[in-house]
């Protein structure tokens, strides 16, 4: 697939991504998924050379391994299997983006099952790591069909925790922060006085009206919104690098 | 040397009656002991209650009836994402599950192993890991923080059926693949514990397959040993073979319909050992 001129809606929600970990420092970052491994990525690339990023599976590489790339050269710098990982999720040491199957105005998370428990409608992932990620680090979520089903004003099930359940558990929630909410549309965040998801940016080409139309419940949303940041000349070369098979736009297709 | 600790698959599947608790070792669709959750799968045992982090063992087991209860934190067989079986056994209310985060599992496991009653976690607060599973509880801490944590209990296994790529007789076991995964927490977590390996090999070639920190199995974890060559296919064994994702695509494909289920049970699991591994490899 051949990516189209100029920068591509999958090219800005991949800068948009990596600009969630612009200022971790040294920490492994560990954005799950093809986007946003894709922008996650581009920031050790470009601004964010020192965080620690695995190959997907348990080592920690130190030069920018591209994706969907059979058998990519990797310079290993550590073993990190998953006992280990535990370790470092469970020292802070971590900034993880996850899916969201739901998700709710205060950043409650679900993508472990649609329904009641003891039936689900639908069984999904599990709670896998979720509940001990937004308890002991920062998350931020990535959402790559920006809709109502989605963005909901309840979710059935909270895997990762929101903001509400984070305050009411007063100082035992102080490691938990959600950073920001990427989607195909925009970018969303938590800077408002009670933490309720806020719209932070629409993507070039899409309009303010066009978030509220998607979203299932009422966004804090400032008087003047600003467009999300194009891609540098710097940044589509290293995307050219990193997803060289163009599975960005396969993703989010332009619209 | 070693004694010898070798079993059939038959006596491996013997050892576990009806409703108890099974640990199953490996990680998603990968390195799972599937000759034995074959053999499982065949046998008339049932009303299991399963622990994994679960793949195919998980699917293949509620498909084939002997589950009642999962211990989970997720089932999912890696390249496609929802284990269809453990979907439509969810679905239609044939199992129940127990809702675990990944690291809450871990600490069960290790409190098994530890034999203490629980081990304190931060995880699980706030999320609805609590309100899924009533009968967990939060400790307090006895000193000045007096911080409110989650008591993850113990959890014990009756059986642990684990896979290596390489074991003695004694049942030490080595692992050559980059992630050991949990498989010696799930050994030192149960009663009785089963090993298969790609291969058995004398006590002396051990470290002629890996370093001294690759054999992450030794035989105070095991009560006994079964070579199954090509045992954990479907699922991934490198370096000895990756995962057979036509394959994996063929199981997914059988949770479509009963008819279609009924004959992939006919072809690859009411069969033996030797001839699925004949059939497989055709």
């Amino acid at each position: 697939m051949s990516a189209p001129a100029g920068p591509t809606r999958a090219d800005v929600c991949a800068v948009a991504i990596a600009e969630c970990f612009r200022d971790d420092g040294e920490i492994v970052a560990n954005p799950i998924g093809t986007l946003p491994m894709i922008g996650g990525r581009l920031a050790k690339a470009t601004f964010a050379p020192q965080l620690l990023m695995t190959d997907g599976e348990a080592l920690l590489v130190e030069n920018v391994v591209p994706v969907g790339v059979e058998r990519p050269e990797k310079v290993v710098g550590a073993w990190n299997p998953y006992r280990a990982m535990f370790d470092v999720v469970w020292s802070g040491r971590r900034h993880v983006m996850m899916g969201a199957s739901q998700i709710d105005p205060w950043g409650n998370q679900n993508f472990a099952f649609i329904g009641s428990h003891e039936r689900p409608r639908a069984q999904l992932l599990g709670m896998r790591g979720a509940p001990g990620n937004t308890i002991n680090h920062r998350t931020s979520y990535w959402v790559p069909n920006h809709s109502p089903r989605v963005f909901v004003p309840s979710v059935d099930v909270v895997s990762g925790v929101g903001y509400d359940r984070a305050a009411a558990l007063g100082d035992a929630a102080r490691f938990h922060e959600l950073v920001c909410v990427v989607t195909d549309l925009c970018v969303l965040d938590f800077r408002t006085p009670d933490h309720r998801m806020r719209l932070r940016s629409v993507h070039p080409g899409v309009s303010v009206d066009d978030v509220v139309a998607a979203t299932g419940f009422e966004l804090v949303i400032d008087a003047d919104v600003p467009p999300t940041r194009l891609p540098e000349p710097e940044e589509l070369d290293w995307l050219a690098r990193i997803d060289p098979n163009g599975l960005r736009h396969r993703e989010v297709p332009d619209p | 040397m070693v004694p010898d600790k070798r079993v059939t698959i038959d006596e491996v599947v013997a050892e576990i009656r009806d409703g108890m608790t099974v640990g199953i070792g490996g990680w998603g669709s990968r390195r799972k002991p599937m000759a034995l959750v074959r053999a499982l799968a065949r046998s008339p045992v049932r009303d299991l209650t399963l622990v994994s982090y679960g793949g195919p063992d998980v699917g293949l087991l509620c498909r084939a009836g002997k589950v009642r209860h999962v211990v989970y934190a997720f089932v999912s067989l890696d390249s496609i994402a929802l284990e269809p079986h453990f979907r439509n056994a969810r679905q239609s209310g044939a199992v129940t599950t127990t809702e675990l985060d990944e690291g809450m599992f871990l600490l069960g496991l290790q409190a098994a192993a530890w034999r203490v009653p629980f081990l304190p976690t931060r995880v699980g607060l706030g999320s609805d890991v609590l309100a899924c599973n009533p009968r967990l509880r939060t400790v307090r801490s006895p000193y000045d923080d007096g911080e409110e944590l989650v008591a993850m209990p113990a959890l014990q296994l009756d059986v642990a059926l684990v896979h290596m790529h390489r074991g003695d007789r004694g049942g030490n076991g080595q692992y050559l693949n980059v992630d050991p995964y949990f498989d010696d927490l799930f050994c030192m977590a149960a009663r009785r514990r089963f090993m298969s390996v790609e291969r058995l090999v004398d006590t002396e070639q051990l470290l002629a397959g890996g370093p001294p920190q690759s054999l992450r199995i030794n035989r105070l974890m095991t009560d006994g040993v079964v070579e199954t060559p090509h045992g954990a296919h479907f699922t991934e064994c490198v370096p000895d073979y990756p995962r057979d994702e036509a394959f994996q695509r063929e199981y997914a494909e059988s949770a479509r319909s009963d008819e279609a289920w009924e004959a992939f049970r006919a072809r690859y699991v009411d069969v033996t050992e030797a001839e699925y591994q004949s059939v497989v490899s055709r």
